[in-house]
């Protein structure tokens, strides 16, 4: 299909919006009625057509208002992107994923013509037509991981791994769940995780990072993870936390449906290949909860989810102070009646709002 | 989440090959080159990398992890170097006598086990005998990428020293090499001496040589991050066991030339493996119950790990007694 992409903001007016197509194929995360952690890796080899599983990158109406606010953020702060001297071979890697993946996955948006180390990239929606020497850093404007990631949505970490240890050592941050690359660069996998509750206890992280060092060339893998955010905002950054954290006391029981959304990341991780370094791209995708609960079934799911969640990650998640109010409001979308297995809309199946 | 659930499969990826071009380069190693069967370039591997070459000897799968030695920015080729083990269990030595030009088999996606840390300032390679075949692809990319290095490079004899003479021509000032017959051997102590500060060492070779490189670095007060190594561990053979493999709900036998891996996988249970040479940890298998004495063999777990039999690596490590019990 031919995506029509939005002309709208993730700052100041917040004219970002959802289409139909884009509600019906959010990435909802709560594939039962409750929620704790788990690894919840799977294998990231397609899904199904039309979801956001179904490319290596997806590409959707939000691309180039995302690509122009990740543009602003860049201008104010340039620490938002970094790569310590010795991740610029793992940079190149990334470029060539992302440029492969865009132009096989979305020809009608990106191309890319190889002649030896001679490439021309062609981006249709963002008007780039750019020739340039891989491997050679003078030949394009930025270095290689920055030059790729202004034009690929979501956030973009690049791990070195070696002593049997991920390292954050590069990284495009410009649309996070409140984390900082700044604060976290050089930092291993342990450090970096050290402020998310419970999931140490429970030796989540000890799990994970044996599954990530293990993450093979051709065979990368995905999961979900999932936040609250008051109006849609991309940059959510402790560096800019004075903007935003106040914006959680404007929610009212009149605009909360409008300003409350969901915030759900889709990470995927990718062996380099030349590197041996792992990208982790995190991709973010919102939706106001007056659209969210146009589907039947994710509307009486996610009061159920936030109304049974425990304290210590409503807290981290930063909504415990909302969830009063997000409760009324959700609420009024559950009837109690019971929701079919699995993340997906089945709206063929799903009962309308029984109240 | 689940999205479209896949059961994941044990090992890396595969990638179907002709074999291009068998190189007899002395007495005990022949190179083997690699073209991808549907005529794609093969993907860009980093230095150090290995493949899995899968053989069908007579109905019976081969797994073999080698090094890949190629340029790796040489997309159309892949190679590996084998030494013929004439005391090992047939693997090297069907590839060298029943392998030729137009063959058609199996590899794995590279799995790098043994990368360069790319925050080195000089990159001091120690090789013995076929453990050079890793610094091929290292010194090739180091050249491209204009990284600094030098190579120490033991090998028996003139004769048996695989691709010295290339080397040293193509780079004489870089590469020194040792032959033993000629009472030629590494000054270790010297040469760790001399490193610039931020000199990473790699060695590949015998186990002798890499616990003495070990120490001496360590004695040297070398930091541990600084000194990588890799030795690939053939499973041995030794003699027939039985196991019962209580998920799995069958009672195996391994016999006399196969890994306990190899027979789990012979009788149908997808266990899962990567290097198949008891460096990367992901066989690591519970041991329910047992009685008798483990052969541990591996690289993966602690001394501690090998003592208190719970658990075992079933690529390289056997067991002798009266009963086994696992949980696969």
């Amino acid at each position: 299909m031919t995506i029509q992409f939005n002309k709208e903001s993730f700052r100041g007016d917040y004219t970002f919006h959802n289409s139909d197509w884009a509600i019906q194929r959010f990435p909802f995360p709560f594939h039962e009625d409750s929620y704790m952690y788990s690894v919840n890796m799977e294998q990231h080899r397609g899904g199904p057509e039309g979801s956001v599983y179904e490319k290596r990158f997806d590409v959707d109406e939000h691309y180039v208002s995302e690509m122009h606010d990740r543009a602003l953020v860049l201008a104010e702060d340039p620490l938002r992107c970094q790569s310590l001297p010795h991740m610029t071979l793992a940079g190149w890697d990334l470029l060539e994923l992302i440029m492969v993946a865009k132009s096989e996955d979305y020809p009608e948006l990106f191309e890319l013509h190889r002649n030896g180390d001679t490439w021309r990239w062609v981006n249709k929606p963002m008007e780039i037509d750019d020739t340039f020497t891989f491997l050679d850093e003078t030949t394009l404007p930025y270095g290689p991981m920055e030059y790729i990631t202004r034009q690929a949505q979501g956030d973009w970490c690049v791990l070195d791994q070696r002593d049997d240890m991920l390292w954050m050592d590069a990284g495009m941050v410009t649309t996070q769940a409140d984390w900082s690359l700044d604060f976290d660069i050089g930092m291993n996998f342990f450090e970096w995780h050290a402020p998310v509750p419970l999931a140490h206890e429970m030796g989540i992280f000890k799990r994970a990072l044996k599954f990530l060092l293990n993450i093979q060339q051709g065979a990368p893998a995905r999961r979900l993870n999932w936040t609250m955010t008051v109006n849609p905002l991309l940059d959510t950054s402790p560096e800019n936390y004075h903007k935003w954290g106040v914006q959680k006391t404007t929610l009212t029981p009149k605009n909360i449906g409008a300003k409350q959304h969901l915030r759900v990341e889709l990470q995927t991780f990718f062996r380099l290949p030349r590197s041996n370094a792992l990208v982790f791209p995190i991709r973010c995708y919102l939706i106001a909860f007056q659209d969210l609960v146009t589907i039947p079934k994710w509307g009486r799911r996610l009061h159920r989810v936030i109304r049974d969640l425990p304290d210590e990650l409503a807290t981290y998640k930063g909504f415990i102070a909302n969830r009063p109010m997000m409760l009324d409001y959700l609420s009024r979308y559950d009837d109690g009646l019971a929701t079919s297995p699995g993340v997906w809309p089945d709206l063929e199946i799903e009962p309308e709002l029984q109240k | 989440m689940s999205a479209a659930p896949q059961k994941v499969r044990a090992g890396a990826e595969k990638i179907d090959v002709t074999i291009s071009a068998v190189t007899p380069l002395n007495e005990l190693v022949t190179r083997f080159e690699f073209a991808r069967s549907d005529g794609e370039p093969f993907p860009p591997f980093s230095p150090g990398a290995h493949t899995i070459v899968e053989l069908n000897d007579g109905g019976r799968t081969r797994l073999n992890p080698y090094s890949l030695m190629s340029d790796p920015s040489d997309l159309s080729t892949y190679a590996i170097s084998v030494r013929r083990d004439d005391h090992g269990r047939g693997g090297s030595l069907f590839l060298h006598r029943n392998v030729s030009v137009g063959d058609e088999l199996t590899i794995t996606y590279p799995v790098n086990l043994f990368p360069l840390d790319l925050r080195g300032k000089k990159h001091l390679f120690l090789a013995g005998g076929i453990g050079i075949t890793p610094f091929m692809a290292m010194i090739a990319h180091l050249e491209r990428m204009g990284g600094a290095w030098e190579l120490h490079y033991s090998c028996r004899s003139r004769a048996l020293g695989s691709y010295a003479d290339e080397l040293k021509k193509r780079y004489p000032s870089k590469v020194q090499v040792y032959f033993d017959d000629q009472a030629q051997s590494i000054a270790l102590e010297n040469l760790l001496n001399g490193q610039p500060l931020g000199t990473h060492v790699y060695v590949c070779g015998p186990k002798g040589m890499i616990d003495w490189v070990h120490s001496m670095t360590a004695s040297h007060g070398w930091p541990e991050e600084n000194v990588h190594s890799e030795e690939f561990l053939a499973p041995q053979p030794g003699k027939p066991f039985e196991v019962w493999l209580c998920k799995s709900d069958m009672l195996i036998q391994v016999g006399e030339n196969e890994s306990l891996l190899e027979a789990m996988e012979r009788s149908g249970v997808d266990a899962p493996f990567l290097c198949r040479g008891g460096a990367c940890g992901q066989c690591e298998t519970n041991v329910i119950e047992s009685e008798g004495e483990f052969l541990h063999r591996d690289h993966w777990l602690d001394d501690d790990e090998h003592a208190n039999g719970k658990k075992i690596m079933p690529c390289v490590s056997r067991f002798v007694g009266k009963s086994l019990i696992l949980d696969r």
